[in-house]
Formats: structure tokens, sequence, C-alpha cells
């Protein structure tokens, strides 16, 4: 049975048919048919943002929360161009987003009409693949593909720009089924010879790392299961990259924590005088390896990922798997078992005596004072008292966001949203708006810092309006404090626009949209003052002011190998980073 | 424990096996990609090149299957052995790229370009120039008492080589179509 109707509806209708009920969007004129068939409707329930980056964040942190992709719908011009940030933080952490964006009529294309943009044009870098829908009887068809293309192989954004003619234009409706899927199919299962040389290369290794990423969340909690499954089987120490965390618990025996600029001591020397290390769904982004020649210069190196353009792009492997990490692993442990594969057991032992020796330092110590709240004592705090709670973090990016991966723990994929490869400053409040529309009675908490967190502010309002009760936790410094770190390290001292000047008070802002304002700035109040922003039922600003000019340890200067770290206050932060490090940031 | 069955050194994806990817020998390789012929194909490609720091030497692009909505792309660049691997990989993983080939590596291949030189002169280097046309094979495709346009078809090489030899004789213009490739045999 053939169905006619406005492209308009027929949005809605593929939408329906996707098994989407939730969009984050902004209307505007060139989408106004669509809001106006959303506004006929229930199934699919839309949420106003103030700002349509946010619509984009907001998704992002729906999708990465629940595995599904984010739905986004916003207007021609500016509603598009607005988007083009949250595109491409979701390009950089392969987040499956679907972007609608309208634009001017067909016939007015390329004549500067109003609020018209070159969306595709625009977007093309910075999405997996767009499509400009010029005919109506196309439309539900590409909406069809445009969901196929971002939540198969890599995930990614997609954006589907539809002129407003197209719009209102009547045609047959294409069900998903009957929709030809164009020949994107990207290979999901590992090469069976490869996998047979990981397997052996588990076998002999004495010094193993498992060094794991966003691929292994994105594969889904499945593939997380397997994962924790190879690690009780071999015994191996794992690590995991700043989108990984979760997939291995915290407080699993193996876990090393964090790796990279900021990650743990024992994990990056662990990484860096290994055997084998089996980098699982990690791409061996510049805040992994610093200085390239000299990463992990003994080890042989296995490599999964679904993407064949991660392989040997900066770091060369010798055994190369391409595929999804669910497969993949799912081979592995198969061939394992079959084969009834032993680790070298004392090896690996005396593997982790040394790694246990390394993990006496303590790096994350630091120095409590009676009088100032530091930072870490502010999440150490947080972490203690919200473990319990069915709980999801968000951050913006910074050096909060840094302390968070380090102090606070995720015994589960889909638990930590953050903005990594492209580093949003903005991003985690909007995030956690979309991450409570998914999980309603969950305990959503933003950790901010003060200046990343005023760049979308204005969604104060979308929090209110729509009872989302997230909590804002802001590590509030006064500084840009990662900005403040660098320009301390390498700059001199010469703190050049690095204050957070003309602050507002956040308890008056909170005040202001109607939510609860907390401030707390006494180490002795800090308990109750978290206790009370989890008890109250509604969005909480929670202004905690910390020690101005703590920094960031440990830190692998850039343009260094990972056995040269810095540490807290063992360590001198003057003169550290040499003129080579100095271009990587 | 059962054995295992693998030859060390030797797999079907063994295309980043074959050279040394961190060789810094600045290599020219012809790539053939076909995609699907839509709208903005072509400024995908080429918006890989610019945005990740990529060599174009050469691009050439026409519909090549039109029932199977099929173009053909063929570009030449240069890059170190691990670019080269990172454009292909890259250009695989766009969209409406249905196949990349190396036609530098998998096995002998045939390239030629067509190039129009306009060359205007009287007296001997008139002459001088339709002497070394005829040397070169190529074909007279327009004339005034004063000018000849010759077309050539051959390798950029050669026709690097006649617009050099054009140049003194004369040479006011030259249009390049870029490399077209293909692999020998029947496949």
């Amino acid at each position: 049975m053939t169905r006619q109707m406005t492209g308009a509806k027929m949005i809605v209708e593929a939408l329906k048919e996707q098994g989407v009920d939730t969009v984050f969007g902004y209307p505007g004129g060139a989408v106004l048919p669509i809001y106006d068939e959303i506004f006929q409707q229930n199934d699919i329930r839309h949420y106003l943002v103030r700002h349509e980056q946010a619509a984009v964040h907001a998704a992002e942190g729906y999708a990465r929360s629940t595995g599904k992709p984010g739905v986004v719908l916003v207007t021609s011009g500016p509603g598009a161009t607005n988007a083009v940030t949250g595109l491409t933080d979701a390009l950089m952490d392969s987040i499956p987003i679907v972007v609608l964006t309208g634009q001017v009529p067909t016939f007015m294309i390329g004549n500067d009409a109003f609020q018209e943009a070159d969306t595709v044009g625009i977007t093309r870098p910075c999405t997996k693949h767009n499509w400009l829908v010029r005919d109506t009887k196309d439309l539900s068809g590409v909406i069809h593909q445009a969901f196929h293309v971002a939540t198969t192989g890599r995930p990614g954004p997609v954006l589907v720009d539809i002129p407003k003619d197209v719009q209102f234009a009547k045609s047959t409706y294409q069900p998903k089924e009957s929709t030809k899927i164009s020949h994107y199919a990207p290979r999901t299962k590992g090469d069976a010879d490869r996998i047979a040389e990981l397997v052996e290369l588990i076998e002999n290794a004495e010094k193993p790392i498992l060094y794991t990423g966003g691929g292994v969340i994105n594969a889904g909690p499945a593939a997380s299961a397997k994962l924790r499954e190879l690690v009780a089987e071999t015994d191996f120490p794992i690590t995991s990259t700043l989108m990984g965390l979760g997939a291995y618990p915290a407080s699993g025996k193996n876990w090393l924590g964090m790796l990279g600029m900021h990650g743990l001591y024992e994990a990056n020397l662990a990484m860096h005088d290994c055997d084998v290390m089996i980098n699982i769904g990690a791409r061996f982004d510049d805040r992994i390896t610093g200085r390239v020649e000299a990463f992990s210069p003994g080890s042989k190196k296995a490599h999964i990922d679904i993407d064949p353009s991660s392989i040997n792009k900066v770091i060369r492997a010798d055994v190369p798997i391409i595929g999804d990490v669910d497969s993949v692993l799912e081979d592995v442990l198969a061939l394992w078992r079959e084969r009834g594969s032993k680790t070298k057991s004392t090896a690996v032992q005396t593997w982790w005596t040394q790694i246990n020796a390394w993990r006496k330092i303590n790096c994350l110590a630091f120095t409590e004072s009676p009088k100032t709240i530091k930072p870490q004592y502010a999440l150490t705090r947080l972490e203690e008292l919200t473990k319990g709670h069915d709980r999801y973090i968000t951050t913006e990016v910074g050096q909060h966001q840094m302390w968070a991966a380090q102090y606070l723990g995720f015994e589960d994929p889909n638990r930590w949203m953050t903005s990594g490869g492209l580093g949003t400053m903005g991003y985690g409040f909007p995030a956690s708006i979309g991450v409570q529309v998914a999980h309603p009675g969950a305990l959503v908490i933003n950790v901010a810092g003060e200046a990343s967190w005023l760049m979308n502010m204005q969604e104060m309002g979308t929090a209110i309006q729509y009872r989302l009760p997230v909590k804002q936790f802001i590590l509030n410094n006064e500084r840009l404090g990662m900005v403040r770190q660098w320009q301390e390290l390498l700059h001199g001292e010469r703190y050049s626009e690095s204050w957070s000047e003309a602050l507002p008070d956040f308890v008056k802002l909170a005040e202001a949209f109607g939510a609860k304002g907390i401030l707390c700035k006494d180490p002795a109040d800090l308990d109750d003052a978290i206790m009370e922003m989890i008890n109250h039922d509604g969005p909480v600003i929670f202004d905690c002011l910390v020690e101005k000019h703590e920094n960031c340890f440990p830190m692998i200067p850039s343009g260094e190998p990972h056995n040269k770290m810095l540490l807290g206050e063992n360590a001198s932060t003057k003169d550290a980073i040499g003129s080579s490090g100095a271009v990587m940031v | 424990m059962s054995p295992l069955k693998i030859k060390k050194g030797t797999s079907k994806h063994s295309a980043y096996d074959l050279r040394d990817p961190h060789s810094e020998v600045v290599e020219r390789h012809t790539l053939a990609v076909v995609v699907a012929n839509e709208a903005g194909v072509l400024a995908r490609v080429i918006g890989l090149f610019s945005g990740r720091g990529y060599n174009i030497e050469s691009l050439t692009v026409a519909e090549t299957d039109h029932a199977g909505h099929l173009s053909r792309i063929t570009v030449v660049t240069i890059g170190t052995p691990s670019v080269i691997e990172q454009i292909k990989a890259q250009l695989g993983r766009i969209v409406p790229v249905h196949e990349v080939h190396d036609l530098t590596v998998e096995g002998a291949s045939v390239e030629r370009e067509l190039a129009l030189f306009k060359v205007a002169g009287t007296g001997n280097d008139r002459i001088e120039a339709l002497r070394l046309a005829e040397i070169f094979r190529a074909n007279v495709v327009d004339s005034t008492l004063e000018s000849f346009v010759f077309e050539m078809t051959g390798t950029s090489e050669k026709i690097d080589a006649f617009a050099e030899l054009m140049r003194p004789l004369g040479l006011v213009e030259v249009a390049r179509t870029g490399v077209a490739a293909l692999a020998r045999g029947a496949l």
C-alpha cells in the first residue's frame, strides 16, 4: 500500500519508523512545516533548546548514554551554522547523530535568500555524510539511509538538508524495509588469520597491556562484557582513553586508570614498558601517544578498529584487525578457549609486581587544605557521595574534565559523556540535558568549570521548562584553569586573558531561572552541600569555589614520552616543556 | 592446544605490509576512485585532500557508467608510503566511494593524458613547430595563417616534453585533461 503525504509528514513518519521518540531542536522559517507536523502528533517529543549548538550536544548526550542515535531538528542558515560545532564534536568522538536542517526553497538556492547558507557545503567536512534532498519522492528514503550511515561502521553525525518546498510537496512514503540502503556496508568481522596472530601474541606476552577506547563503548554493552571476560581470562592490566572509561569497571582489580597526557603514572609507565600492547577501539590520539617516535618503543602492537583509516595512521600496528570490537573480541575469546590457551602467567605476575610498585607512587595524591576546597577533594567527595546512585556524568572541557576522569570511577559503559576529540567547552551542560531526557530518574551531574559552563548557560531555560533535574557541579576557580596551567608552564607565567572576570553570582543566576543555587567555599561544608544538591528534586547550579591555582597532575608535557611525567607536589613545573613540545598544544 | 594455521607475514590485507610506512621516500601514485555519481561527491574527494593536507598532482572525473550512476575519479598524488596508505583508507570511508584502486601498486597500468597546445608564429618557427608535432604524433586540430592548435595524447612526461619544445616556438596556451588510467590485462 502506497501512502501519499507531504514531505513534512514524511519526515515525522520516517523518524517514527526509525524508533525515534525524542528530538532536540529549535524552530525557524525553513522548518515550519515540520514543526506543524510535530505539533499534530504525540509519538515524538520535541525538546526546545535555547541554542542550536546545545541541541546537538544534547543529542550527543542522549546518544552516548543510550546507544541510540540522537536526533536534531534546526532551521536553515544560522540554525545550521550553529549546529556545526556539535557536528564536529560528534564526528571526532564517533557519536551517531542525525541532524535535519531546513533549507530555503529549491528555486531560491544560490540566490543568497534570507537565512540561506550552503549547509551541505559547510557541513561536508564535519559530518560522516550529508544529503540535500531536492525532491520529496527521495525524502523518506534519504532519512532511512541517514540513520543507516550514522549508526553502522564507525558511528558519526549525518545531516539531511531539506528545502521548504520539498517539505510542502506531496509524494509517496517509502518505508524503511523497501528503502534501498546504499552500498555502504563496513566490514565488522575481523580477519581470522589476524585474530589467530593476536591470540598467539596474548599467549606469549610477558609484559602485556590492554589499551581500550571509545570503540568499545560504541560497540555496545556486549563488547564491554566481552572485554571484561578477556581481562578475567588473561589477568592482563587494562587502561583506557578518556573516551573508553566504564568499559572496564574502575573497581576491577586489573584497572590501571586512564592513560595519556593527564593519565595515571602506572598506566603510562605500563604503556611505555610493555612488550605487547593490545589497542581495542582507540586511535592513538596525540593526547595518548605523546612523542610518537618514543611511544612504547619495545612493544608489539595489535590494533582493533572498525575504521581502516585509524590503523597505521599514527602508530604502526604489527597485528592490525579491522572489525567491530564486539565481533572481534567474540572471535578472540572463542579461539582462546578452543585452543585452551594460557598466558605466561609467571612473567605476567612479575609484570604485575612492577606495576604495583608504580601504583605505590600514588600519583593522584594531593595536599588537602583546611581552608580552601581543592578541586580534587571536591571530586573525591562527589564520587564518595554519589557512586551508589544511578549516576551519569558529563563534563565540560579543561582541568575539571581531567580531574573528573581521574577521581570519579565508572563501573559501566555509557555513564560518562565528555568531549574528547574536539575538546568543546560548553558541551557538558547541554549533554547533561540530553542524558537526563533519556534517563529521567537518574542522577545526572555535569562536572564543569565556570568558564566552560557559561558558554551554554542559556540551557538553564531548557532544564527548567522540561523539569530536568540536572546538577551543574561547577568547580569555580575564576580562571580558565587549563589555559592558565599551560601559561604557567610554557609562557613564563604571563596569564594572558585567562581570568574569568565579571562572573555572575551563580546562586542568583539559578534563582533567576527558577532553579536552586548552592554556594560552597568551605571544605567543612562540602559534604552537606553535595547532599543538598543530590536531594533537591530539580536543576541545581552548584558553585563550588575551589583553589584558584591548582595544576592538573600527573602530566606528560607535550613532546615527551610516557616515562617522563610530571607528578604533583614532587615535581617542579618550571621549564618542564621543551621547545619541541611547544607546538603540540 | 591445536596448532595455528597462519603463515607469518602473509595476509589478504597485505596492503598494509608491502612497504615500510615510515619510509620518508615520496612516491607518486595513481588512484582510481569509483564513486556514486551524486551531487557533491567530487567536493568530498577534493575536500579530503585539502582538509588533510594531501597533494593532488592531477585529477580527472567523468561519469563512466550511466546506468549504474557511477563516475570514475583518477587522482595522481604524491606522498610517503604511510601518507598514500592514509589517503586510500580515507577515500575508502567516504560514503559514496565504491572502490579505491592504487594502480601504481596493483600491477601494470596505462596512463594517458590529452592536451591541446596553441602555438602562434610565422616563418621557420611555424615550420619547426609542425615538424616537431609530426615527430610527437600530435594532430593539428585548428590552423590559421599565424597559429596552430595541436592535439596530443600521451603520458604526462611526453606532454611536458612537447610543451617545453613548443615554448620557444610561440606556445601561447596549453589545456590538459589530467591523467586517465586503467590497469593492463583482461580484468
